[in-house]
């Protein structure tokens, strides 16, 4: 009885779980990479094993130096490991040169054709695998379409702002339907607001064509807003593989409670309380509680607790949840949330972000005596 | 009144450049004018007579040495390309740290003046000499072979004296050129070759188009190369002018010659960079 029906947009994400058996669209296998300049060898990346699947949207996350951007370029082929096997939908590409790679890439400065006009720098590509001109006409103006600058296809890129370069950029990789598109941080040269309207961009683009998108960002919140999963990286190595939510809520190291959102570290000697429970007692009815779920080492453990995760009130609170007494150090306002440091008693600063809920604005003044509380799951036990 | 100054003080900096090309460049254009006019001669002295039919006379007289003097600039040039473009090339892409080192090495020839280089490409290039006499002893060459007092030894020997003002100024494009530019052309398929010829040539056009222009004109007006290695069947307009102007002190003849020659190269320079279309490459430079 259906006449018309409305085409309902494809979920996001069903590219991925349909082809979440296949092959990967890139794995690397304990691929190392190092540097020797005279006597010194740096080692950039140490023995890296990653695989990226089909479709996903799939981020390099790190500080600079991290490796992140050498990784990449192994992929693309600019790089060549020192050991280790990269493969591109399961075959060995380790010595294949980047024309010769299936994989576009993305430069952080766009590195556009400055003498060729926006048609002819998306064209290039498909003009070196001798397309026909008829195909590459009708795919040029798709792609430009795509990215929103169907009107500019004449104009060189210096004419350009900031943002439809970049766009110039994206345009000129995906345009040859690679398998794997590689991003390094695109998004690092334009202003905050057009960079917030580029994240979404890039993800609708990636949702349209469903190609694999790899991202070099040190832009955590960038990496979040985007990423199906994430890679963070520190001094060459991976610290932790994960979905935006793993990373956040469960940061498997130090390093990633700290470079992941703002997190309170708390450290002290535990008693156990049950099978899978922790308490580190402060004194004074003050304790910390925690899950940890293996038989681990019970003295020096280090425990991190996201700010919005913790209660911040006057009355004393039960005694099944973790709770620490301080003084208010800043109180910061921002609208939506206010962000409250507080000192505890062996002068650990702690912070706090409070909804300014109807209910809930105004909590505590600057030198208030407070309490902190939170559940014991919002504990997380770091390793070492 | 600081305003005033304000809104001066660009004209009131170009200034000593504008006097300076007065007092040495107008000025003298319009006494070389006005000489190029005159009759008479050295003993009897010079009156202006307004003779214009000066200009058709050296025309006449001279076409051959002026399109010999034009075609040796032309050959020199492209020579210095073939010969420039590489090794720019080669010292911007692969001189690593010492750039600078191979810039000097290149420049170091020229600290010697120009007469006694070309002279010693005369030694160098003798009949008998370090290099024919060489390989007319080893029979690789014919006993009666020879290169000077030859268009070859000429042509060759401007192109030796201006070959940094072709390789300097393209250099100085290609060290611009972003490497992530090519990088980008590499991931787009391109191989080496196509990198070269769709990204890195294009690119450095205007380097190579300043060149043109820097080594053409000189070299076209060229004297002491024809003089010191060409013999008398090579004698370009410069030499002409040259021994009008100190030998037969002819100096109206001198004059007229040397404003045929420049409205000739002017002529020629406009028409090649419409032809390119300056623009179009200037272009390039600015993005």
């Amino acid at each position: 009885m259906a006449t018309t029906t409305e085409k309902t947009p494809a979920a996001p994400g069903v590219v991925a779980t349909e082809s979440n058996q296949a092959v990967p669209a890139i794995s690397l296998e304990k691929v190392s990479k190092t540097y020797r300049s005279g006597q010194v060898t740096t080692t950039a990346v140490e023995s890296i094993d990653l695989e990226i699947r089909q479709g996903e949207f799939f981020s390099l996350l790190g500080p600079s130096g991290c490796g992140k951007t050498t990784t990449m370029r192994m992929i693309a082929g600019f790089e060549e490991p020192t050991s280790g096997v990269v493969r591109l939908s399961g075959k060995d590409v380790t010595g294949v040169p980047p024309n010769r790679r299936d994989v576009n890439m993305v430069f952080q400065s766009y590195a556009l054709f400055p003498h060729m006009t926006v048609a002819e720098n998306v064209a290039f590509g498909l003009k070196r695998k001798k397309v026909p001109a008829a195909e590459i006409r009708t795919r040029v103006a798709e792609m430009l379409e795509l990215v929103e600058l169907g009107d500019r296809a004449k104009y060189k890129p210096r004419q350009l702002s900031g943002g439809q370069q970049q766009r110039v950029a994206l345009a000129r990789a995906l345009v040859n339907r690679p398998s794997a598109l590689l991003l390094d941080e695109p998004l690092g040269a334009l202003d905050l607001k057009l960079r917030q309207a580029m994240q979404l961009e890039l993800k609708r683009i990636q949702r349209e064509v469903g190609i694999t998108f790899v991202y070099v960002t040190h832009d955590q919140s960038e990496a979040l807003t985007m990423s199906d999963r994430i890679a963070v990286m520190n001094k060459g190595r991976i610290e932790q593989l994960g979905t935006p939510a793993q990373i956040y809520e469960t940061p498997a190291t130090r390093f990633v409670a700290g470079f992941i959102g703002t997190s309170n570290i708390l450290t002290g000697t535990a008693q156990r309380v049950s099978d899978t429970l922790v308490r580190i007692d402060y004194g004074g009815d003050q304790h910390v509680l925690a899950n940890t779920p293996q038989q681990m080492s019970d003295s020096g453990l280090v425990i991190t607790v996201r700010p919005e995760k913790i209660r911040l009130g006057k009355d004393v609170p039960d005694a099944n949840v973790s709770r620490i007494r301080g003084t208010v150090r800043e109180v910061v306002y921002l609208g939506a949330t206010t962000h409250y440091t507080v000192r505890t008693v062996d002068d650990t600063d702690i912070v706090v972000f409070q909804q300014n809920s109807s209910d809930a604005s105004n909590l505590a003044d600057h030198g208030d005596t407070v309490w902190l509380s939170w559940r014991p799951e919002h504990s997380y036990v770091l390793p070492g | 009144m600081t305003r005033l100054l304000n809104r001066a003080a660009p004209y009131l900096l170009a200034l000593p450049a504008w006097i300076w090309l007065g007092l040495f460049f107008v000025v003298p254009i319009v006494g070389l004018l006005w000489m190029s006019l005159m009759t008479g001669n050295i003993i009897v002295g010079f009156q202006q007579t307004f003779n214009v039919g000066i200009y058709p006379e050296v025309i006449t007289t001279y076409w051959e040495h002026i399109l010999r003097s034009l075609g040796y600039g032309l050959a020199a040039t492209l020579l210095c390309i073939a010969i420039g473009y590489p090794v720019a090339y080669w010292i911007a892409f692969h001189g690593g740290a010492h750039k600078s080192t191979y810039l000097l090495l290149l420049l170091l020839p020229f600290f010697v003046t120009q007469v006694l280089r070309t002279i010693s490409w005369k030694f160098l290039l003798a009949d008998d000499g370090l290099i024919l006499g060489t390989l007319k002893a080893i029979h690789l060459l014919p006993q009666d072979a020879r290169v000077l007092s030859t268009s070859i030894a000429v042509i060759f020997g401007l192109a030796y004296t201006f070959l940094p003002f072709m390789v300097l100024p393209i250099y100085a494009v290609l060290e611009q050129v972003d490497h992530r530019v090519v990088e980008a052309a590499y991931d787009l398929y391109a191989s080496r070759f196509h990198a070269f010829v769709h990204v890195i040539l294009p690119m450095s056009l205007p380097g190579v188009f300043a060149g043109v222009l820097l080594v053409f004109v000189p070299s076209s007006a060229d004297y002491v190369t024809a003089w010191v290695l060409g013999g008398t069947h090579n004698t370009m307009i410069g030499n002409v002018i040259q021994s009008q102007y100190l030998v037969n002190n002819a100096y109206p003849t001198a004059a007229a010659i040397t404003f045929v020659l420049m409205s000739v190269l002017l002529i020629g320079i406009f028409s090649y960079a419409k032809a390119l279309g300056t623009e179009r490459v200037m272009e390039v430079q600015a993005g």
